[in-house]
Parts: C-alpha cells; structure tokens; sequence
C-alpha cells in the first residue's frame, strides 16, 4: 500500500476544507500521513482523522505562517527525503503552489498539477489531467520515486470516514533554520465583499468585456442582492483592473460549482470555462450568437445584457414580492 | 538594478490549443504564436523600476529558433538585451528541467531581482517560478499585485483568496506578478527598430551545463499513459432576447428552485 502525505494547511488555524477533500479521496489507496504546521495545528489532529489521516505530523513553530513557502517547504522536503513517501498531495492554493515548487526542486520528482482523478492501478499512479483547455483527459503517471501532486479545491468531496480510529499524532523535531526565514509576512489585509462568498455562493453572476464598462457591473450587484448570488468575473476583466483579482474565475482564478453560474457578456473563453464548467445550471447572455459560452449553457440568451440583466432584477423582485 | 524577466512564447492564448495525438504535446506549427501576455506584465515591472533608479532588464526565455520573435517583442518594450535558450534536446521539458535551465540561465547575469509571470497561459504549472527560486537558494515572493523595490528590499502585496497580505525579503529575490500589477506599454515603432540591433545571446542545454538523457522528454519525470476526449456539455435551449428575455431567465430559475 502505497504511503500518501498531505499537506494540510492552515486558515486562521483551522484545516483548510480542500485538504480534508483530499484525504477523503486518497484515503481509498493507501495509509494517509497529514502533515499540520503552524499555530493551531495539534487542535486539527482530531478532525483529520475523522478524514481518515491515519498519522498526523504537527509542528507549533509560528515561523510557519510568519514566512512564506520556504519554512514548510523545508520541513517537507526534509521529512520525505528521510522517509520517502510514495506521494505527497497539495491543494491547489496560493501558499500550496508556492511550497510544490520548491518541493519539486528539493525532491528532484515528477509534479503532476491540476488532478481531476486520481487512482492506483497495479500499484501504479495513475492521474487523470484535463490539458488543453480541458477538451483532452490524459493519464499521467510518474516513475520518480516521490510522486507530487496538485489538486484544485472542489475535485473531490470532503466525507468523513466512518468508523475512523484516533490518529497517530506525532511532533516534528526539526528546527527551522535561519535560511528558511526570508520572505517575511508583515501583516494580512481581509477584504471581503458583501454577501456570499464565490465559494459559497449557491448563485454566481459573473461578468466580461460584454458589459462594455466597468461601472456596469454595479448592474451584476444590483440582480445580486435579491438572488443572494455572488458576482464574480473574467480574466479579460480582471486585467482590465475593472474589478478586483479576489472575484477572478477560472483558470487562473476561483473554480466555483454553484447550482446556477449566470455569464453575463463572457464569450466563453477556456481560461473562464475551466473555473465554472462544473456549475449544474449555466445561463449565458451574450450579444454574440457565435460566442462559444453557447455551446454548453443550459440556457442561452442571445441579446443585450445591459437591458436584459435590469429587466432581469426588477422581474426577480417582482415574482419574490 | 540588474534585473531578469522570465518570457516565453506561447500559442496565441485566445485560440484553441491542440493536441498532437502523437506526442501529446501542444502543437506549435502552425500555429500563431504570441509573448505570453502574461509576462508583459513583468517586462513592464521591470522597465518601470529601471526607469526610476537605473539598471539592466535581461531577458531570459526557453523556446524553439521561433520564440525569438517574443523575445524581440519583449527588447521592443525596452528590455536591453535577452538570452534565448533554444535546443532540439529541450522539446518536452517539464517543469522541473524547465526550471534548472532557466536557473543556470538567469545565474550567469547575477540578477538582483528575478521576475516571472504566475504561471504561462499555455501549460499552466505555475511550478517554474518557484523552482528556479529553490535552485539559485532565493527567496520567492508570489501572486504580486503590486511591488516596490528600495534599499536593498522589495516589497509586495501579494494576492490571496480574500484580500492580500504585504511581504517583503532582502535581494536578491524572486517576485511573481499578476496582471493587476500595471497595464503594460504597448512597443513603439522606434522600439521595435531598436529591438532589432539589441544583443541576444543563444545558448543550448550542453552550454549551460545540462546533459541531453536530463532534460526535455527523457529527462521528464511524468509519463503520459494514454487520453481520451473529455465530455463536453451540451447545448441547451437557446433564446434571442425580444423583449421578454428577463421572464424566460426567471421561468428558468424557478424550475430550478432558485427563486
């Protein structure tokens, strides 16, 4: 049976949700190792084990969320050269790419992003990757003798194992050192919107280059308020500095699977539809009838949005009396 | 200021890519081929910090004999010179290999800062940064939307999930830029001319130090063990809006129970 680590990261000292979504799938082919740093960490030993983390590596050192990448890096990279994991998992987040990359130097391994599947056939790893705008499925595999592997939040669902045993709970002995403290977090800023975040949000209205002007989105905000949806946005956008990168979805944004995704002037274009294609209701409106967004909304509205989305709002208002 | 910007060229992002079902791999025949406008960002940064307190941008970029029209693309927004990394051997890189060529590269110009895009808008790893940060032994400062660069620090605001956070390390050091970070220039005609005139040195994977059985397909540690089309949505039901689109949006969210 193969020996799988997950990095399990920390948010204000809680396991991020997308970590226990990834015990949750690994757990089926082999023993789980969850590695917790920083402050809080011994407190999530128990709920990872409810994942089905068999052992969990803990380690208090706030040098952790003080410094970025380069201390867990450390401390991983460290750990699997000594006990040779067969696989490492991480989430795809911003503090997870950073501390993969230089994982993938440390180990000298093959890194497989992006995981859509995972699976274990004849002992051997077996991802499935979506590549080229996710139009292609492609099984990778990797021959190092450390696998690692990146998975985007929402691949998997998070379900806890019933009739999980307490957790091995082990301290990690190693000291830090001084060479692995030099991008220094000096403070953390929240700024978050009003209403249902991306993630949450059962409603997403998203909006593009459509919209013509970066004062229409207050349009989207407006159908927002009374749907409880949340607005996000395209790229194209985003780059614009319309709107701020927090709302960005998509490939190089947030992937969301809400029950409906309405794209209002987003032509469709794969760096977007990576992020939302997973939605279980798409409605589309676009000016353009060729625009691609067409070819796989549930509903698509050839036509204005700049008239439609107000109509749009006072009719929701209206059958919501 | 001595710094590096990380380019490279990819296929036109706004078109399909397709695959080779062959090889497996992009094809780039064919095919236009633009500077990822993901990295004019960083060309910009960089240009931007040069102007301001004097210096040096070094291009650096792995890419086939072709790639050198981003790169002049790149002394066309006022770099000063690149080197291009073009070698047969390299088809196929991953982004471990990609990294240490792109390493051995930037540490021949001793750079006091190093810039690259998130991630390339063709492949989409977002490996590469990192790893070339862990092979030279630098700090890696990521997902920066904004970066100023003063006594012998730099300093980011680096995007996160729901707002950002502010770090700062000494240099030499690694930045990755996002594209809210500047708009960059578009080249003018005067520097394209100039682009032309402007020194870029060749180099292959022996000249840097790398055997041909470590780098591009033999030296990649994934294998692609087979594919098959992913299933696509289908279409729904398709209207043109005369007057009466708002209703039938509403009728369809009431058959889903969201209002």
């Amino acid at each position: 049976m193969p020996n799988i680590w997950v990095l399990a990261e920390l948010t204000n000292g809680k396991v991020q949700k997308v970590s226990l979504e990834i015990i949750s799938k690994v757990r089926n082919f082999g023993d789980v190792t969850a590695i917790v740093l920083g402050a809080g960490a011994e407190s999530q030993a128990e709920i990872l084990g409810e994942y089905g983390a068999k052992k969990v590596l803990v380690s208090e050192d706030p040098a952790y969320s003080q410094y970025l990448a380069e201390p867990t890096a450390y401390t991983v990279g460290t750990l699997a050269e000594q006990q040779k994991p067969d696989l490492i998992v991480i989430g795809t987040t911003y503090d997870g790419r950073d501390v993969a990359a230089r994982l993938n130097v440390m180990l000298g391994c093959g890194v497989i992003t992006d995981a859509a599947d995972i699976n274990y056939e004849g002992g051997a790893l077996k991802v499935t990757v979506p590549w080229y705008s996710a139009t292609t499925l492609v099984d990778v595999t990797s021959p190092s003798s450390t696998a690692l592997l990146l998975v985007r939040p929402k691949s998997f669902a998070a379900e806890k194992l019933e009739g999980a045993a307490a957790p091995v709970v082990e301290q990690i002995s190693l000291t830090l050192p001084d060479s692995a403290k030099r991008a220094r977090i000096i403070e953390t800023v929240s700024e978050k919107s009003e209403g249902p975040s991306l993630e949450d949000a059962n409603v997403i209205i998203s909006g593009g280059r459509g919209l013509k002007d970066a004062k229409n989105f207050e349009l989207l905000h407006e159908l927002a308020t009374p749907l409880n949806a949340a607005v996000g946005a395209s790229r194209a956008v985003v780059d614009s500095g319309w709107v701020p990168y927090s709302m960005q979805v998509g490939q190089t944004g947030k992937t969301v699977k809400p029950t409906v995704y309405i794209a209002v002037g987003i032509s469709g274009a794969i760096q977007h539809t990576v992020g939302m294609k997973n939605s279980k209701n798409i409605i589309a409106i676009n000016t353009d009838a060729d625009a691609p967004i067409f070819k796989f909304a549930d509903l698509g509205v050839i036509g204005d949005s700049l008239k439609i989305i107000p109509a749009l709002t006072e009719e929701i208002k209206r059958r919501k009396g | 200021m001595n710094i590096v910007v990380c380019v490279k060229q990819v296929p036109e992002p706004t078109g399909t890519n397709k695959i080779d079902p062959n090889t497996l791999r992009i094809v780039r025949e064919g095919v236009d081929a633009v500077l990822d406008p993901a990295d004019e960002y960083g060309i910009e940064a960089a240009l931007q910090i040069i102007e301001a307190q004097g210096g040096t941008v070094t291009l650096v970029s792995m890419g086939p004999d072709r790639a050198l029209e981003a790169i002049r693309r790149g002394l066309a927004m006022g770099a000063d010179k690149a080197i291009h990394i073009s070698d047969a051997n390299l088809a196929g890189s991953d982004a471990l290999t990609t990294a240490k060529i792109l390493a051995a590269a930037i540490k021949r110009v001793n750079p006091d800062l190093i810039l690259c895009a998130t991630e390339s808008s063709d492949s989409y790893t977002g490996m590469v940064p990192g790893g070339i940060a862990q092979i030279l032994d630098l700090p890696q400062l990521t997902f920066a939307r904004k970066m100023t660069v003063a006594d012998g620090k730099v300093t980011i605001q680096r995007q996160l999930e729901g707002g950002y956070q502010t770090v700062e390390a000494s240099l030499p050091a690694l930045v990755t830029v996002t594209g809210s970070i500047n708009e960059p220039r578009y080249p003018a005609l005067k520097g394209i001319m100039q682009a032309k005139k402007k020194p870029v040195e060749s180099l292959s994977a022996a000249d840097l130090g790398l055997d041909a059985n470590e780098v591009g397909q033999a030296g990649a540690k994934e294998r692609v063990t087979g594919w098959k089309p992913a299933e696509q949505r289908k279409a729904g039901q398709i209207v043109k809006d005369d007057g009466n689109a708002a209703a039938v949006i509403a009728d369809f969210l009431a058959s889903i129970k969201v209002i």
